[in-house]
């Protein structure tokens, strides 16, 4: 379903929880709402189940004002982060539930639920109670609960939040590949980036209840439009006075900008690694970590430190070795604007022409 | 050091509360089954347990029903300010903190036919201090307490997600309330149910102020008791308390088992 | 049927019942009873306290309900502290049996103790040939209040106990600290909230007891006379003023035990 959200403000007490959020979701995509704990997704998500009245704003569903619905008839399914499974009940019954209330014929209910029960993975655990079950197992649960009475829209609250780091990478994909089976509009909350950026067609970043952003995870990390959003996607180090920095001297305009450099903006080596030495500086290994698949090279160049990555098929540096080090762009921003700048000695200044 | 600490424990229980017990069992055995009977078949004291017990059942769905809906309201009702909810909360309990005694002059002072609303009930011919209605007031007054306190934790241990899911899985007040509040909260409004019979059974001081003790209209068995003591019909008063105590220990008995029950949930 | 409940009407009829029958049921009244003892003025209301009669008899019971309360705190926490730690025949029964003076009716438990001690029994024989007397005299008060407060203590302490984390024991062991010591700086520190609250608790209840009181004590004005009784009196002679001034003693000590009560035991979960 297609959903609209305008100028939604939501206070609890003295506190400002959600501030004039808008956005606009096109049916059949997967969002997710990232942002750090306490930054008021969670209030958006139950607004938008209207298990929470906001104090002001718009919500549209198909267009139409929902505002005054209760949850009961917004026809949204819900998954709580503790899933809130029915405990009294047996996994029958907490995913016949929605449709017993609907009065639905009982060989429907029956049918719907098994079929629920095969594609949620879940056949013959059908007679268990939650208390039984795994938290993996819990959560299909809970999920086949949301999906029963075929809802329009699901909501799901930090739906991994509760689940062993292994199994919830397993469950990720799950459900990322049922979602796009069921082909249901679906919002999800979530406070880990590696989640948002595998899962979601489309991320949201909610800070301090404000939306800073909204688009792709690739878009999101090519252009972060805020030095939040800069800093909470990506590993990043961030220097201080950007007009430090080789290359960036004139784009850096006044003092007061400062630069996010990602780690996969710079390269480090010996001099006859670059092609443009002089867009390099000089700096000196401090500290290699063995990360698996690479190195991670900790580099000081000046009076900051920078992060890298180091191919393990170029030559091993050591701790302490001088090296050449190349930063390939820097996110720039000061109190009025930010902006992405390439290095602008990178270009070869007297080119050769063959 | 043990074995001495345990027999302390032993002796304390004995002097203070089974040897009393004892007692008064043997006590209303004196005069043989026959004598119990009798002291039993009294009028008086026929109307008396019939009193009490109409007392306790008007008092224990009274106050079950509103005391559940209260305690529902003081922890899920977010239409009140949380002021407002802290305010009710904190003086739920005033009932435990009055003397019963107190409890029976507040109604007298209220409602007793020197009151404007006395007055006035009166005068369509309707008493109600030194009357039932009086009785059942004074007792629903001393147990208000009991089911709220019973029910408000259980609530706030299961918080308000299950209730919130079934809400978005399309189901209205009445079916959330049946088909998830309640087996969740059902094992403490049982045992609230029995604190507030145990409780209704046993209310005197109240009782006794409001009802004028008058016997054969507004006598309750502990009234009878007080008066049978009064009266140095020693018999008697221990048979009615033998009747008494019997309820009062199976209901123990009953909450021990509904403690149970709701562990094991 | 659920047409009809959705309607809001309906919602607030419930609302409003429920907290208005809150207000009436226990609002009201208290406020009645402040209301009728000032209503004459305050030297009226202090003319009703200033009766020797009245204000002995709240003297006498506050000091048989702090004699009352001290002995509970003591056999409260021995019990307590037995029932948590030893294992021993008998224990889950005596653990039930707790309950019992909040489940009997207190004149039931008053005609209990009268009987034991009365004169004709065997220990209020034995009392009065050695010369003292018990019922009708203050110690019947302070034993009738010890019984019905009974299982304040204990069911404050109990839960504290169980909470007591074995190791901090074994690590005061660890350290040296010989058993008495462990006992009164490990042990009695973590029991003391609940000593406390079920002190007060207990000592509240004890104010306020009337039923088991009345049958036992001789009710005898300024030697066995406490409040409670006074005011059932002065109710039965038509003093609704006087039973009302010292009512409001009364209840305005009860309640402020009440609100110190709430207040350590919300301190306490906080620490």
């Amino acid at each position: 379903m297609h959903v609209e959200v305008r100028g939604l403000n939501k206070h609890f007490g003295d506190f400002h929880a959600v501030k004039d959020v808008h956005f606009g979701i096109e049916k059949g995509h997967l969002i997710g709402l990232l942002g750090p704990s306490g930054g008021g997704k969670t209030s958006i998500l139950r607004m938008l189940a209207g298990l929470e009245t906001p104090d002001s704003g718009e919500i549209r569903f198909h267009g139409e004002l929902v505002n005054a619905l209760p949850p009961q008839e917004r026809g949204i399914g819900f998954v709580f982060q503790n899933y809130a499974l029915f405990k009294h009940m047996t996994v029958f019954d907490n995913i016949a539930f929605g449709l017993k209330v609907k009065k639905t014929p009982k060989s429907q209910i029956k049918d719907r639920v098994m079929e629920l029960v095969e594609l949620t993975g879940l056949a013959g655990f059908e007679k268990r109670y939650p208390q039984q079950l795994s938290g993996g197992q819990r959560q299909r649960v809970a999920f086949a609960r949301a999906l029963a009475p075929e809802p329009q829209l699901l909501l799901l609250d930090e739906p991994f939040a509760a689940i062993d780091a292994k199994i919830r990478q397993e469950l990720r994909s799950w459900l990322r590949e049922l979602i796009e089976r069921v082909g249901i509009t679906s919002i999800f909350v979530t406070h880990d980036q590696d989640e948002a950026i595998e899962v979601a067609d489309e991320i949201m970043i909610i800070n301090q209840g404000r939306l800073e952003q909204k688009g792709t995870p690739w878009d999101i990390y090519k252009e972060p439009k805020t030095p939040f959003v800069a800093t909470f996607i990506g590993e990043s180090t961030v220097v201080e006075n950007a007009r430090e920095l080789k290359g960036f001297e004139e784009a850096a305009g006044g003092s007061g900008t400062r630069a996010l450099i990602r780690p996969e903006y710079i390269e480090v080596g010996g001099p006859d690694e670059f092609r443009v030495l002089s867009a390099t500086e000089e700096g000196i290994v401090r500290h290699l970590h063995f990360r698996g698949s690479e190195w991670m090279v900790e580099v000081e160049v000046g009076s900051h430190k920078l992060m890298t990555y180091r191919s393990l098929e170029k030559d091993t540096l050591q701790p302490g070795q001088p090296v050449r080090v190349l930063v390939h762009r820097a996110y720039l921003f000061n109190d009025e604007r930010s902006w992405i700048e390439e290095n602008r000695l990178k270009v070869d200044p007297m080119p050769v022409i063959i | 050091m043990k074995k001495l600490w345990i027999t302390l424990t032993y002796l304390v229980f004995f002097l203070l509360l089974i040897a009393p017990l004892g007692k008064m069992v043997m006590g209303a055995f004196e005069g043989g089954l026959g004598g119990l009977g009798d002291a039993l078949a009294r009028p008086e004291a026929l109307h008396a347990l019939m009193m009490t017990g109409l007392i306790v059942v008007t008092v224990t769905v009274l106050n079950t029903l509103l005391g559940m809906m209260m305690a529902i309201y003081l922890v899920r009702g977010s239409w009140m300010s949380g002021g407002l909810r802290r305010f009710l909360n904190s003086i739920v309990d005033l009932p435990y903190a009055v003397s019963p005694v107190i409890g029976g002059l507040m109604i007298v002072l209220l409602l007793g036919p020197g009151s404007a609303v006395g007055a006035f009930f009166e005068d369509i011919g309707f008493k109600i201090v030194y009357a039932f209605p009086g009785m059942v007031i004074a007792t629903l007054f001393v147990t208000f307490p009991l089911m709220v306190r019973e029910v408000m934790p259980v609530l706030q241990e299961i918080g308000a997600q299950q209730e919130e899911a079934a809400s978005t899985l399309g189901a209205y007040g009445w079916t959330t309330f049946w088909k998830v509040t309640w087996p969740s909260i059902r094992w403490a409004v049982i045992y609230g149910i029995v604190l507030t019979v145990a409780r209704s059974l046993g209310e005197f001081g109240a009782v006794l102020v409001v009802s004028g003790n008058i016997i054969n209209r507004t006598q309750t068995a502990t009234t009878l008791v007080y008066q049978d003591v009064e009266n140095f019909n020693v018999i008697s008063a221990n048979s009615v308390a033998l009747v008494l105590a019997a309820f009062s220990v199976s209901l123990l008995l009953l909450m021990e088992w509904a403690k149970k029950r709701r562990e094991v949930r | 049927m659920n047409t009809l409940l959705r309607h809001k009407g309906w919602t607030w009829g419930f609302r409003s019942t429920v907290l208005l029958y809150f207000v009436l049921l226990v609002v009201l009244p208290l406020l009645g009873v402040y209301y009728h003892s000032f209503s004459l003025g305050w030297s009226a209301f202090a003319e009703s306290v200033k009766d020797p009669i009245a204000w002995k008899s709240v003297l006498l019971t506050l000091k048989l309900a702090l004699v009352a309360t001290m002995i509970n705190v003591l056999i409260g926490t021995m019990i307590g502290w037995v029932i948590v730690r030893y294992r021993f025949p008998g224990r889950s029964l005596l653990n039930s049996l707790v309950d019992l003076p909040f489940a009997l009716p207190t004149a039931v438990g008053g005609l209990m103790i009268l009987l034991l001690l009365g004169p004709g029994s065997l220990i209020g024989g034995a009392a009065e040939a050695l010369g003292f007397e018990i019922v009708f005299h203050q110690p019947a008060i302070v034993i009738a209040m010890v019984f019905v407060t009974f299982p304040f203590v204990i069911r404050a302490v109990q839960p504290l106990l169980e909470e007591i984390d074995p190791s901090e024991e074994e690590a005061a062991r660890t350290l040296g600290a010989s058993g008495t010591k462990i006992f009164f700086q490990v042990v009695l520190p973590s029991m003391l909230p609940g000593m406390l609250s079920g002190g007060m608790l207990a000592f509240s209840r004890a104010l306020a007891e009337f039923g088991a009181v009345v049958l036992v004590a001789g009710n005898i004005p300024g030697r066995t006379l406490i409040a409670s009784v006074f005011i059932y009196g002065e109710v039965e002679s038509d003093n609704t003023a006087g039973a009302a001034a010292v009512s409001i003693l009364l209840l305005t000590l009860s309640f402020v035990i009440l609100w110190v009560v709430n207040f350590v035991q919300t301190k306490g979960k906080r620490a």
